[in-house]
């Protein structure tokens, strides 16, 4: 830049950085890295007017700004506060903060149903990450949780609202990135649910997006519905001459199959800039139809942070992984006891497992037994 | 009788209409204030020591100096009218009845900040007050009133009622912007501040009905005059709605120097408690304000007696105080369940959360079971410490106020009334059918350890 | 399909310019309510969708609107809806008892109308009315210090104003 721009000094847990005057604690944060680094579920830094809503990057403002070093009086949400010079911020070196974090997160998971067993972005959900970072070990909620009627959004896009964390990421990206806006937000307080009102298919260019911004399995891609899981596959980046997006991609192999496309995402989680730095969001035809090898222009491997669980695969090949378990069966295929697509959704919509009492039994989904 | 400046003139026959309100002096101070700068007004209304009746008692002198003043940008004033807190019904009275003395201090205060369409906000059930207000407006135009250049002074201003459609959380300043722009109300991130960035990102204030109206007096008599009445930093009159077991609930206006002891047995006031019962418990100023226990109410922990004014309420902090807020005065008598009573507060809240940021959202349906359950006698001893320890991580950590107004009620019930939440769960059978009744909270003075 | 009458649509138009140009948007609530009184005392989607359209604004920003207030009622409704606040102040006076006298005696529940399509009975949150408890919202206007024998006047009123007016 020509014009020399203002930088300003602030210090979270005891680390001192120099930001450009307009940067929020949460961005000064992620600069610094690590630890420090407050949790966000709902900000999303190319979606603008996102964050505030979640409450999980709550930090506390010990000194306000060397010209006045009065502390802020509550908590604030570090993704919507702006940096002032000399201000000192406390992140996990405040009590306060991390007793209030671990509120946030038990509030988000009473009414949030725990099905990861069947749900496609465990692996690589956040709120997964924060209730193992953040969170404690049991619940104390004694009560029935909220459900939600089902709502078909279309063919690309699967919508389970009792996972739904109410971020408001997927308004914003269809607000922002399509011309027309076809769901929203209905009703008020703990029934808030996304929804189209009247059912119909979300089926804009741009709409798939919705799936990359989505911090829990509230919205999930359809074509790779209980495909496979996160961590058995391969991400590898690849790019295709498209008319529409940038047409940058992580396309998730096992074996040579491309099980899912999706955008590629930063350590925060976020879809990258692309090279011209713009956000490199993908359109649907690359996300939904091109799922051959042959589709795309392979870069290579995408690294994947070592910490996450799909760095567990350790794939160096292409080929697919051997099963052992015929081996182990001497050559017998393995009968399945129980099919995990019996026991979902696919079969027995009307079952929520959230409202089953007690612990789910193979009983509550006997097809032959009446709903 | 005390001093009255909003209510003086409230039972004079046909004083909602133009040609009485006027005969008994109405729309004096709009042709006082047209011949003042709009600076001065806001000076003076600073040095009236004016609090903003609305419940969070900011000085609205203050408040319209943080006014921002850029060049070629329109400026709004809004009136809050969306009265909603539980216990509170003094703007509906006043709007009711003295229509005119609102859009008398609506045009002073909007020449005073610049504003030439104002808008009344207005709850929507209130919607035979519209009908009020809409006709007052016309007569105030007919009269030259309102309009382009009112009285020759070459100031413009228009006045509208926007009227809303069930929501508490509109009473939040933002949300009401939110709302008056067409949308749902979700409070915003503050800042910006809406005298910064207020609606449609135009600078904005905001302001109580009966902050407006206290306009009136205040330039009629002058700032000095309306800062005498009262005590300290409670200046003016303030109107207290009361209602629960009271023999005569109603709005009233108290120069804010009697005691709440005289407040409620006097018979200028609320006349003391029905069928000779006690006193148990009240919340004084709107039901997100703690609940005291008849002795912490009448006298504070020092022992001292304790006045209907921001201070003295607020005396003891929460620990042993409480607020004025609103103004809406809950009484509770000796045959009232405070389990009972907290819970449907808790659920008032829960329906009211906008759902917008997680700790409101869950945590007030997550009291509102666990109250229900205690109610029911269904709960269990470690409940109560579920219950503060939820209270306690919802306050304080929300985007808006509602958080704080959800979880407070809570808090003070459990604080003051343990007790009675214990009798709940150790006598689940028994705690169907009566009610814990008087206890020792009206015992003389018993400072509570939580 | 749904239309305003000219006068209504008149109004419609009168409510709108009371906004600044470009921000219509602003009329939705006062438009809602006209077209709630209008169309049977409910939000069907097409009511809602003919506002959108008078409003050039998506559909989706008036379902996130009209399911957000209280007020908008988005199922029909009876022909006369008792919305009986329930919160603190008026349950301090008995409104329990209310509520349930009324469901015995129209032998509904909460949120349900009559078979005959006359009463729709509600509980609503704070009217703000707490001084003159228990009370409802009855149409525009509010029935205060109810008691059994109210309740019954109230009940027999609408019979009568029912059979006069069909």
């Amino acid at each position: 830049m020509s014009e020399a721009q203002t930088l300003f000094k602030v210090t979270i847990d005891n680390i001192t950085v120099e930001v450009p005057a307009g940067t929020s604690i949460l961005n000064a944060a992620r600069k610094i890295g690590g630890e420090v680094t407050p949790p966000a579920m709902c900000y999303y830094s190319k979606l603008q007017g996102s964050g505030g809503k979640c409450r999980t990057c709550l930090v506390e403002v010990a000194a306000g700004s060397t010209a006045d070093p009065r502390p802020m009086p509550k908590l604030v949400a570090s993704c919507r506060t702006n940096v002032m010079d000399g201000m000192i911020v406390k992140s996990i070196t405040s009590e306060k903060v991390l007793d209030a974090r671990k509120g946030v997160v038990e509030f988000l998971l009473i009414n949030h149903p725990l099905d990861c067993p069947i749900c496609d972005q465990a692996g690589e959900c956040h709120l997964q990450d924060l209730s193992y970072e953040h969170g404690a070990e049991s619940t104390r909620y004694e009560f029935q949780r909220r459900t939600f009627p089902k709502h078909d959004i279309g063919p690309y896009i699967q919508l389970h609202m009792t996972r739904c964390i109410l971020c408001y990421r997927c308004v914003y990206v269809a607000d922002q990135l399509t011309n027309k806006r076809e769901h929203g937000i209905l009703d008020r307080g703990d029934h808030s649910e996304i929804a189209t009102y009247i059912h119909k298919a979300l089926d804009n260019d741009f709409i798939g997006n919705v799936i990359d911004v989505c911090p829990v399995g509230a919205l999930t891609d359809r074509t790779f519905r209980f495909k496979n899981r996160v961590w058995f596959l391969k991400p590898v980046e690849a790019h295709r001459d498209c008319g529409k997006c940038c047409g940058r991609v992580t396309l998730w192999y096992r074996g040579d199959e491309v099980f899912r496309v999706t955008a590629r995402k930063d350590e925060w989680g976020e879809v990258e800039d692309t090279p011209d730095g713009k956000p490199g969001w993908i359109c649907n035809v690359c996300r939904f139809e091109k799922k051959e090898t042959k589709d795309w222009v392979i870069e290579g491997v995408r690294h994947v942070n070592r910490h996450s669980v799909i760095s567990a695969g350790h794939y160096n090949t292409l080929e697919v992984p051997k099963e052992t378990i015929q081996d182990v069966m001497h050559g017998r295929n393995p009968k399945l006891l129980m099919d995990i697509h019996e026991v979902s959704d696919v079969n027995k919509p009307e079952i929520h497992l959230s409202e089953i009492p007690g612990p789910a039994h193979s009983d509550n989904f006997d097809n032959n037994k009446p709903a | 009788m005390g001093i009255k400046l909003l209510l003086d003139k409230a039972h004079v026959e046909g004083i909602r209409f133009y040609d009485a309100y006027r005969r008994e002096g109405g729309y004096r101070s709009v042709e006082k204030a047209l011949k003042m700068s709009p600076n001065d007004i806001v000076e003076e209304v600073k040095k009236s020591g004016l609090r903003g009746r609305g419940g969070a008692g900011f000085p609205t002198g203050m408040k319209w100096s943080f006014l921002a003043k850029p060049e070629g940008v329109p400026r709004y004033l809004v009136c809050n009218a969306d009265e909603s807190e539980p216990g509170t019904f003094k703007d509906r009275y006043l709007m009711e009845f003295l229509p005119h003395l609102l859009i008398e201090g609506l045009i002073v205060s909007s020449f005073a900040l610049g504003s030439n369409r104002t808008y009344i906000y207005i709850r929507g059930e209130y919607a035979w007050i519209v009908d009020i207000l809409e006709h007052a407006i016309a007569e105030a135009k007919a009269n030259g009133f309102l309009g382009t250049n009112i009285l020759g002074s070459g100031f413009d201003c228009e006045i509208y009622v926007h009227r809303g459609a069930g929501a508490y959380i509109c009473g939040e300043e933002t949300a009401l912007l939110e709302s008056l722009e067409g949308k749902r109300g979700n409070p915003r991130i503050k800042p910006p501040f809406p005298a910064i960035k207020g609606l449609w990102d135009s600078p904005t204030v905001v302001n109580n009905v009966e902050t407006l109206m206290a306009i009136v007096p205040i330039m009629n008599m002058g700032a000095e005059e309306y800062a005498k009445i009262g005590v300290g930093k409670s200046t003016g009159t303030k109107l207290i709605s009361a209602c629960g077991n009271i023999n005569k609930a109603g709005v009233y206006e108290i120069d804010m120097t009697i005691s709440v002891e005289e407040f409620i047995y006097s018979d200028e006031y609320c006349g003391g408690i029905p069928n000779g019962k006690k006193l148990k418990a009240c919340i004084p100023g709107g039901s997100s304000v703690p609940i005291l226990p008849a002795n912490l109410l009448l006298k504070t922990a020092k022992g001292e007696t304790r006045y209907m004014n921001y201070e003295s309420l607020a005396d003891g902090g929460f620990a042993t105080g409480s607020m004025m807020g609103s103004g809406g005065f809950i009484v509770l008598d000796e045959d009232q369940c405070v389990v009972r009573h907290t819970y449907t507060l808790a659920r008032f809240y829960r329906h009211e959360s906008c759902g917008q940021c997680s700790p409101c959202r869950e945590g007030t349906g997550w009291m509102e079971k666990i109250l229900l359950s205690l109610e029911k006698g269904k709960g269990k001893m470690s409940d109560i410490d579920l219950l503060w320890d939820i209270q306690r991580k919802i306050e304080g950590n929300t985007i808006c106020p509602l958080g704080d107004a959800a979880a407070w009620p809570v808090a003070a019930a459990i604080r003051h009334f343990r007790d009675e939440f214990e009798w709940h769960v150790l006598n689940p059978e028994e705690s169907q059918t009566r009610n814990f009744g008087l206890a020792h909270y009206a015992d003389p003075i018993h400072v509570p350890t939580v | 399909m749904v239309k305003f009458t000219d006068d209504k649509l008149a109004k419609a138009k009168e409510i709108i310019a009371r906004y600044p140009m470009g921000k219509h948007k602003s009329a939705l609530l006062p438009l809602l309510h006209l077209a709630q009184e209008n169309f049977g005392g409910w939000l069907s989607v097409e009511a809602m969708d003919y506002v959108a359209e008078i409003l050039n604004i998506e559909a989706i920003e008036v379902y996130e609107v009209a399911t957000f207030y209280s007020m908008y009622n988005l199922k029909p409704v009876g022909k006369f809806i008792f919305e009986v606040c329930q919160t603190g102040p008026c349950m301090l006076n008995g409104s329990d008892n209310i509520i349930d006298y009324i469901k015995q005696k129209l032998n509904i529940g909460v949120g349900e109308t009559t078979a005959d399509g006359l009463f729709t009975l509600k509980t609503v949150e704070c009217l703000g009315a707490c001084g003159y408890a228990p009370i409802m919202q009855f149409g525009k206007n509010y029935r205060e210090h109810l008691t059994k024998e109210r309740v019954d006047q109230l009940i027999e009123e609408c019979r009568n104003n029912a059979a006069t007016n069909n």
